[in-house]
């Protein structure tokens, strides 16, 4: 069944292709109506979700589970799985994915069915990474969700697209190789110690610390991850790729793109290398500390809109990094929340910059001033996000970043300390976009139209979520708690030292 | 009726989103009418609702909790209100100062094209402000704490197309944020150490689990005082609020007046338990209130703009409020809050219809004479200095009597600087009082640019709010059982010493601003003094230190990183390669002799590695 989503979407990309040769409309219907869809049939599942039993265990359950056989000579499986976590990104990854084909709607004009074959193929790859339980399909799926990204930025992004686009694919190649070689030499130990290969997770849960060489495995996954997510100094990539992509480029990037790499680190590093919490857990907070303050200064330097939130984008996943390494329940719960409602305001905010863009043909804050008189509705909606980004209370972000926080702060009190100036920076990033756009004196681009009824509807929907995850952010978390309860016991047994095998046992004896 | 306490701050807020999503489209008249109505309803809730807790047995204290905010392992703050002496006292505060506020400002704001933002800012500063003090938990305090922050940045820059105005109200959001992050530090301890947000389990747990002197409460006590001291604007995070001033007059009546900026004395008043924990923080609360009662008093002498003058005397009476609450006068210092929210509101409404009449003057060494000419606003002004001042029988005596007697009896020189204090007090508000509406007219008045129903509405707010000014001093506060009690009793020649300075201050004032402008230009040709009034004029030169500490340095850092250093040297790679590219791109020379020499002496070298190895 969970196959099936994914099929559905590389089809509906090969139709969209296919029809939007002959007219756009047919091919902007199809990725509507096949995201959308998804989105009302996925939706149901969260009852179940949220009602999940919290087992504080290696017992684990799936909301839906599917395996088949693929390659069985290297023990490489289709296994694909949905838990609590992997439910909500895949919820939020069909909804930016509707949200940016309503940003590209009149954005993009040229080779339209090609642009929605990308941007369902590469969505089709982010619903396989946050599904994919077998390591190898998780690679093929990492790498299926990057060259339609390639494509998106090179083809349709703005004046320099070119470098954006390669710079982009080297980074993100370069890591994932090193990934790919942790994940064989992982397999390759399992060989030895049990005579045939697996790429299971359910066989490879903790088995990297094992390995003499464990660190040097999980540094491969570990920089494939921070590349990704991004974090200092890793991060250099994104700047561009964000500046140069389309409205919905940007939208994917910052809202689901990223998300894969704190994914994979919640999900895959730390389970199959638990002691890197004890070794490396330290550095790795340092490296999300460094970047929450290093990349919000940055950020307030920018001239270019899309630059400046691009920045924002990297402070805010420092966040994510420090709540996964400081592993209890608080911090993680503040990392996944970060990671959802991240996903909502970071998207909005480049809408918003496409927006503009859009209209004014500049994305140069130094020519942007008083808008606030011109585009009241444009003004109001970025107050909103410019303030969800500063962590007002009661929105989302505020509940993500004061559960890492507390978290964190009962692992490690300096750097829950320096991070906790990030609230002080972020309001400095994030006031003078308003002050740079929308205050001030009135520019040369007073007669821009203000949102229309397709960009009002797509605002109010992450509006509505961010409400909604400020304030009644339980829906959330008891969705999640299950998913944290269960991956906090496997780690916990494996740093133990209980007999692998059982392990092993318990959790294929629980699929 | 308690049971509709939810509704208190829910109808501000519901007007807030009407106005909002209405964009503007709403006429003026239906704008005061759900801007000032919702208020009005909300602060008739708040008064029967005091009715009713008043028949309820002393000492008692009614939650009401809506929903389940958070609930992750301990962490498990919900979204209650707590109605006790003291958040009561304080919810009728803002409602009923804030109502007569808003009813003020329906008229002073008449003419402006933004009339309905005006109002949903207001308002949804009120919801803000009411959660913060009817809040159950720090967590909830913590977001009307934001909350209001967020409303006084909104209202502050609210005529945007001034730059000055931007700048000042992002100092004041980004130095109160250097205030609630350390707030915010005292909340992820109090959740490592005790496990738990709400207000009253924090304070029974730190009575039981630690001792007097506690390291623990002391540190809590400290990072909360840094909360407080930004929202308060208080010494070292005080430089913010005189430059508030470019708001609205109504903004700085209702927030940087009335309510939001004692939010850090509420604060420490809630948490009193933690302070008295910690007897040597409780003190530097003490310590703070008095340098910074007597820098802004010494500021507040020395500045022309009349809204500034107002400024610095807020947060000199605010200095009042933490000397109260540091020497152990609780009750006093928040009845302090009550009667200067009367006055100074008060002053401030008054003041903006001295400007308003003035066609938007508010420098002071323009004005003179103007008691013929609006002789109703004379008089309100003259109410609300006379309780400043603490003039014996006004509202701001009764509330500042026992601090200082109380002062007096822990500590004399804290005595010396409160009372020095009330001395300052009366000559800077009475040379307003001179300077303004006295001696020769240098501005004409013009007539007001608003309806006559909506003048009528700015009248009757002021004398609505010159009758609590004057007669606030006989209210009682139901605080006996909340705050420690505390009967400060200073000896006669003290008490009357008190009570007379403020009066030698005004004669001092009549004699250096009125009758002898003489004088003082002769105490300005002492040498020094242009200097030290230059030094007193420009705040204590904290705004010039910051600038210096914070502001140049992280803006040159900005400068600096801007192009990402990071971001350099992954470019470096790309030159490498590219050099690479480039120097085997020059071998492609096109001249055969060359390439048959190299392909010759590389066969040489090839072979010969051959033949040696």
């Amino acid at each position: 069944m969970l196959s099936a989503l994914i099929l559905i979407l590389l089809i509906a990309g090969g139709l969209a292709w296919y029809f939007g040769n002959r007219n756009a409309d047919i091919a902007r219907w199809i990725a509507l109506g096949s995201l959308g869809g998804m989105l009302m049939f996925m939706i149901p599942l969260m009852p179940q979700a949220l009602n999940a039993p919290i087992h504080h265990g290696v017992e684990i359950s799936w909301l839906v589970y599917q395996q088949n056989s693929w390659i069985p000579r290297f023990g490489i499986n289709l296994i694909l799985a949905l838990d609590g976590l992997s439910l909500l990104l895949v919820l939020l990854t069909l909804l930016l994915g509707v949200i940016a084909v309503a940003a590209s709607w009149h954005e993009i004009t040229e080779r339209v069915g090609f642009f929605y074959f990308n941007l369902l193929w590469s969505l089709a790859g982010v619903l396989g990474v946050f599904m994919a339980l077998d390591l190898f399909l998780f690679f093929f799926f990492w790498e299926m969700m990057l060259i339609p990204m390639y494509f998106l930025i090179g083809i349709w992004g703005h004046e320099n697209r070119h470098y954006a686009a390669i710079k982009f694919f080297i980074f993100t190649q370069v890591s994932s190789l090193l990934m790919l070689i942790s994940m064989l030499a992982l397999a390759y130990l399992h060989y030895l110690n049990n005579g045939h290969y697996s790429f299971s997770y359910f066989d490879l849960v903790g088995t990297g610390d094992q390995s003499p060489y464990g660190f040097w495995l999980m540094l491969g996954f570990f920089i494939a991850f921070v590349v990704k997510l991004p974090a200092f100094p890793f991060h250099t990539w994104l700047p561009d790729a964000h500046t140069q992509a389309p409205t919905g480029g940007s939208i994917i990037l910052a809202g689901v793109l990223l998300k894969t790499g704190a994914y994979g680190l919640i999900r895959f590093l730390i389970p199959l290398f638990p002691d890197s919490l004890n070794y490396f857990g330290p550095y790795a907070m340092a490296i999300g500390v460094t970047g929450v303050l290093y990349t919000a200064v940055v950020a307030f330097a920018q001239t270019d809109l899309k630059r400046l939130i691009a920045y924002t984008s990297i402070s805010h996943m420092g966040f994510v990094l420090l709540g996964v390494y400081a592993w209890n329940i608080l911090s993680l719960q503040g990392a996944a929340m970060q990671m959802l409602t991240h996903g909502l305001s970071a998207a909005a905010l480049f809408m918003i910059a496409g927006a503009i863009q859009h209209r004014i043909h500049t994305r140069n804050l130094e020519e942007m001033g008083g808008f606030w008189a011109s585009v009241p509705k444009i003004g109001c909606i970025t107050l909103f996000f410019a303030m969800a980004s500063l962590g007002m209370p009661g929105l989302g972000n505020f509940v993500a970043e004061f559960l890492v926080l507390v978290g964190s702060f009962q692992v490690n009190v300096p750097m829950t300390l320096i991070a906790t100036l990030g609230l002080v920076t972020a309001a400095v990033y994030s006031l003078i976009i308003i002050q740079k756009a929308f205050h001030g004196p009135q520019t040369d681009h007073q007669q821009m139209p203000d949102f229309d009824q397709r960009e009002m509807g797509a605002m109010t929907v992450m509006i509505i979520g961010l409400l909604w995850m400020g304030l009644y952010p339980q829906t959330f978390l008891d969705t999640l708690a299950p998913v944290f309860a269960q991956l906090d016991g496997a780690v916990i047994i494996v740093e133990n030292q209980v007999n692998l095998p059982t392990l092993v046992s318990h959790l294929e004896a629980a699929q | 009726m308690l049971k509709l306490l939810w509704l208190v701050p829910l109808l501000p807020l519901l007007s807030s989103v009407i106005l909002i999503l209405t964009k503007g489209k709403l006429d003026n008249t239906r704008v005061s009418y759900l801007g000032v109505g919702s208020v009005g309803l909300s602060a008739l809730i708040a008064i029967s609702c005091a009715i009713n807790f008043n028949m309820a047995p002393p000492g008692s204290a009614y939650t009401q909790t809506l929903w389940q905010w958070i609930d992750v392992g301990t962490l498990q703050p919900s979204i209650s209100f707590y109605l006790d002496g003291l958040s009561l006292v304080m919810m009728l505060v803002v409602t009923c100062v804030g109502f007569l506020i808003h009813l003020y400002a329906s008229g002073y704001m008449y003419p402006d094209t933004d009339y309905s933002r005006f109002f949903a800012c207001m308002n949804l500063f009120l919801a803000a402000m009411l959660i913060l003090v009817l809040a159950d938990n720090l967590l909830l305090l913590y977001l009307g704490w934001e909350g209001v922050g967020l409303c006084s940045y909104l209202l502050i820059g609210f005529w945007y197309k001034d730059p000055e105005n931007g700048r000042a109200a992002r100092k004041a959001f980004i130095i109160t944020r250097v205030g609630d992050t350390a707030m915010a530090i005292g909340l992820f301890l109090l959740v490592r150490e005790l496990g738990t947000l709400d207000i009253q389990q924090v304070m029974d747990q730190a009575n039981h689990i630690w001792k007097q002197d506690s390291g623990y409460a002391a540190i809590i006590a400290l990072l909360l005082l840094g909360g407080a001291v930004g929202k308060s604007a208080q010494l070292p995070l005080q430089s913010w609020l005189p430059d508030a001033m470019a708001g609205p007059t109504p903004v700085s009546a209702l927030i940087h007046a009335a309510t939001m900026v004692t939010a850090g004395v509420y604060l420490i008043a809630r948490s009193h338990e933690l302070f008295l924990l910690a007897p040597d923080i409780q003190m530097l609360v003490a310590v703070v209130g008095t340098l910074t009662l007597l820098l802004a008093g010494f500021s507040a002498l020395t500045q022309t703009d009349i809204k500034r003058i107002l400024a610095y005397s807020t947060i000199s009476q605010i200095g009042y409020m933490f000397l109260a609450l540091g020497v152990g006068a609780w009750s006093a210092g928040i009845f302090h809050l009550v009667t200067h929210a009367f006055f100074k509101a008060l002053l401030f409404l008054s003041a903006g219809s001295v400007i308003l009449a003035l066609h938007h003057q508010q420098d002071i060494r323009k004005m003179g004479g103007l008691y013929k000419r609006i002789p109703f606003i004379f008089i309100a002004f003259l109410i609300g200095s006379a309780c400043l001042a603490a003039l014996p029988m006004t509202s701001g005596f009764f509330s500042k009597e026992p601090i200082l007697a109380q002062a007096w009896s822990q500590s004399p020189i804290l005595w010396l600087g409160g009372l020095l204090g009330a001395f300052l007090t009366a000559l800077y508000s009475f040379r307003l009082i001179f300077v303004v509406f006295f001696g020769e007219v240098k501005t004409e008045t013009h007539p007001l640019e608003v309806p006559e129903k909506e003048q009528w509405r700015m009248s009757s707010s002021l004398i609505a709010l010159s009758l609590l000014a004057l007669f606030g001093g006989a209210l009682t506060l139901p605080l006996d059982r909340v705050l420690p009690a505390s009967d400060p009793h200073a000896p006669i020649g003290i008490e009357a010493l008190n009570t007379v300075l403020p009066i030698i201050g005004i004669y001092l004032a009549y004699q250096l601003f009125m009758k002898n402008p003489q004088w003082l230009d002769k105490v300005m040709t002492s040498p020094g003094a242009e200097k030290i009034k230059a030094f007193w004029f420009a705040g204590w030169g904290f705004d010039d230190l910051y600038d210096r500490l914070f502001r140049f340095p992280y803006l040159r850092l900005a400068a600096a990183l801007g192009d990402d250093f990071a971001d350099q040297i992954s470019r470096i790679t790309e030159k490498v390669s590219s050099y690479g590219h480039w120097l085997m791109g020059q071998t492609q020379t096109g001249s055969v002799r060359g390439y048959a020499t190299v392909m010759t002496a590389g066969a040489i070298v090839v072979l010969a590695i051959g033949a040696l190895s």
